[in-house]
């Protein structure tokens, strides 16, 4: 006879089948990809995931000599995320070496899963970006792209060249795509940011599913929203609208996928706002004022920094009040 | 009815009673055969009538050997001043304080499992009032049937030992709260009240650990319990379906607690039932009854899923607190292996008292016993949700008990 203490019964739900409830949810976007950027997208994709699996197991089974964890699905999603934030035609060799960052330095380096303070995929694209910025910044046109041309810009960098060279915002208006090629994903980007709605696809099935909460994507996009509305409303002349920056950039990745992360991001709603609040303030500031086009990379980490912060002092509601 | 009684003497919360019989002693049932000990102790009766065997340590649910009385049966023979008569008894003659004396003399205590000694419940602390009674027909536990079944087949009685408790408590109102999914139950005890309309029921929403007093008084008066306060903190006493019942038995019909409604059940039992059973009737015995033990079980739990007890043997017998006897398949005794914590916040989620389990595991690991006070360990309830909802099977709650043991500890070395 068994004796244990109670409780007795137990869910039959694990970190396995949330893993893969992410997996799945990541899927209409992958395939949106291979749609537009062609079979480029799954090469990159199955060399970032072969690469983060093949890294945690090695350096699990040789370097750390612990039993390796690979099968527990999270490093499937740290690879396909690195993936998502790459352009469709990286050279293998420096995605492996994102991968590399990611698992060992951001993850297996603090502990493992769990432990990693920083999301790996993140850590993992901007030391890309960082070390390679002509590769990390070149991204291969739509195949359905009307222009006759090789590589294509994002609409932020679009902006922030135009800008920098001295030009009218009412000039490079023009160039932009349109409202609804953004939302569907018809743009230049990185591999898996590009369909806005493909991602909100996926971030339906997770609240759904209860992978992910509400606060954290509603905050980044609301305070996003507020910003941008703000900037607009005073001056349009300068200031593009905020739906278009919700549907540019890593927006909907970031705040569905990236930062919902749940290792790296509060353990209470209210947490979770002044998390997502933050992010989506970051990811303006750098937007409109700094030298990069896009920030919401740079935005999470730094928010993923204030997390234990955040987790000592935003307790949640007490039963019978405060003492 | 068992052959021997095994009848431990403390099955209360307090003190246990001292044994005022002998071996050789003929006892008869109903007879009291040890006497409360302490203000926080009760009577015990005799569930049954013979000659006591011995005076010995038996096991309990809590895996201990404790003291307890040994009684081979012959016959069944009751005192003659219990009422054995099925009519319903209506009988309001009595002052608050004899209905007092009457529960503490029948050795009623909290029969939903907590076991507390209930004429201490009755007597609330100098300068606090209770205002309302609140009868917890909700069913603690999933699994668990005796209180719905109870209420079905003695609705009247409860009605009756509600209108007792209100007397004895000196309230004006009684709410008795039941959960959805008994819609029968509700209909009925709606009915035997719609002549007392200081006596009203409430259905709630099917809520684990809504049996738990603090969540069953917010779900019924929206008030909060404070930390480390007592219900009648917010003015309000809470009593079982059960207790009421023992109530309506003790006051009308003269008849100490020596039996309860017990549910034998799980997924490989033949005949999942619940029966009367005689307090101190060894497990075997209601598994026999059950349709014998199944060959699958891997763990036998003396209460529910979620805070009953793993027993060591089928031995152990029916105390006033055994709600329910569960017998779990091999397959599902098994715990998962303990992953890493990937910070979901699921317990913090399910936490019924808003505490963050995860941080409470980690500081009593650790040891930090300040921290687990600050972060108020001792407001666990231990209903279980936390280690039930962890998707990386971490012994949550068995963590926290060892906290809250430590800073109960440090809490009481203080003052001393």
């Amino acid at each position: 006879m068994t004796i244990s203490p109670s409780p007795h019964v137990h869910t039959d739900d694990s970190v396995r089948k949330i893993m893969y409830r992410v997996v799945l949810a990541m899927l209409p976007a992958l395939a949106w990809s291979v749609f537009v950027f062609g079979v480029d997208a799954l090469r990159v994709t199955l060399i970032a995931v072969a690469a983060c699996m093949g890294f945690e197991y090695l350096i699990q089974r040789f370097v750390m000599k612990v039993t390796p964890s690979v099968n527990d699905g999270s490093a499937l999603v740290t690879g396909i995320l690195l993936a998502f934030n790459v352009p469709a035609d990286l050279p293998w060799w420096i995605l492996v070496l994102g991968a590399f960052v990611a698992v060992a330095v951001a993850k297996l380096s603090f502990g493992g899963l769990g432990s990693n303070i920083f999301n790996p995929a993140l850590v993992g694209r901007v030391f890309l970006l960082i070390s390679f910025p002509v590769q990390m910044t070149t991204w291969p046109v739509t195949k359905q792209a009307a222009v006759d041309a090789t590589t294509a810009a994002t609409p932020l960098g679009l902006i922030k060249e135009g800008i920098l060279n001295g030009k009218p915002l009412n000039e490079l208006m023009g160039t932009l795509p349109s409202t609804s090629d953004m939302l569907l994903g018809n743009i230049g980007g990185s591999l898996g940011e590009v369909s806005a709605l493909m991602l909100l696809l996926g971030g339906l099935y997770m609240l759904w599913k209860k992978v992910i909460t509400w606060h954290t994507p509603v905050a980044i996009l609301g305070s996003m929203f507020v910003f941008g509305a703000i900037f607009w409303f005073v001056n349009p002349e300068a200031y593009l609208t905020p739906v278009f920056h919700l549907l540019a950039g890593g927006a909907m990745l970031g705040a569905i996928f990236m930062a919902t992360d749940m290792v790296t991001s509060p353990m209470t709603g209210k947490g979770q706002l002044i998390y997502g609040v933050g992010i989506g303030v970051i990811t303006m500031c750098i937007r409109l004022f700094g030298s990069y086009p896009e920030g919401i990379s740079f935005a999470i980490l730094i928010m993923n920094g204030f997390t234990p912060l955040i987790n000592a002092y935003v307790k949640p509601k007490r039963f019978g009040g405060e003492k | 009815m068992p052959k021997t009684a095994f009848i431990p003497v403390g099955q209360h919360i307090g003190a246990p009673a001292a044994p005022v019989v002998k071996k050789g002693d003929k006892v008869k049932t109903g007879q009291v055969i040890a006497q409360s000990n302490g203000f926080v102790s009760v009577n015990i009766h005799s569930s049954v009538s013979g000659t006591v065997k011995k005076i010995d340590l038996i096991p309990d649910a809590s895996g201990y050997a404790k003291q307890g009385i040994v009684i081979d049966v012959e016959g069944d023979e009751w005192l003659e001043t219990i009422d054995r008569s099925e009519t319903l008894v209506n009988d309001f003659s009595f002052t608050g304080e004899e209905i007092i004396q009457k529960i503490k003399e029948a050795g009623i205590v909290g029969m939903g499992g907590a076991t507390f000694p209930t004429h201490v419940k009755l007597v609330p602390p100098k300068g606090m009032k209770a205002g309302l009674l609140i009868i917890n027909g909700v069913e603690c536990e999933p699994y668990l049937t005796s209180d719905h079944r109870l209420m079905l087949e003695k609705a009247d009685e409860i009605v009756v030992g509600t209108r007792l408790l209100m007397k004895a408590l000196n309230v004006e109102k009684a709410v008795i709260g039941i959960e959805n999914n008994k819609p029968d139950a509700i209909r009925l005890l709606k009915e035997k009240v719609a002549a007392y309309p200081a006596i009203s029921v409430t259905p709630l929403k099917v809520k684990y650990p809504q049996g738990g007093e603090k969540q069953l008084i917010k779900a019924v008066t929206g008030k909060e319990v404070p930390s480390g306060a007592l219900p009648i903190a917010v003015g309000c006493v809470v009593s079982n379906v059960g207790t009421a019942f023992a109530v309506y038995e003790a006051v009308q019909k003269n008849k100490p607690l020596f039996e309860r409604v017990v549910t034998v059940t799980g997924k490989s039992v033949k005949q999942p039932s619940n029966f009367k059973v005689r307090i101190g009737t060894p497990a075997s015995e209601l598994v026999e009854a059950a349709g014998g033990l199944p060959d699958d079980t891997g763990k036998i739990i003396s209460g529910g899923p979620m805070m009953g007890k793993a027993v060591t043997s089928l031995e152990v017998p029916v105390t006033k607190g055994t709600s329910g006897l569960l017998l779990v398949p091999g397959a599902e005794a098994r715990r998962d292996g303990r992953m890493a914590c990937i910070r979901c916040s699921r317990c913090v989620t399910a936490c019924p008292m808003g505490l963050e389990p995860y941080l409470l595991m980690t500081v009593s690991e650790k040891q930090i016993w300040e921290r687990a006070e600050k972060e108020r360990v001792m407001d666990c309830i231990e209903c279980g949700s936390c280690s039930y909802t962890c998707p990386s099977s971490r012994p949550l709650l068995d963590y926290i008990r060892l906290g809250k043991g430590k800073v109960g500890q440090i809490i009481r070395s203080r003052k001393n």
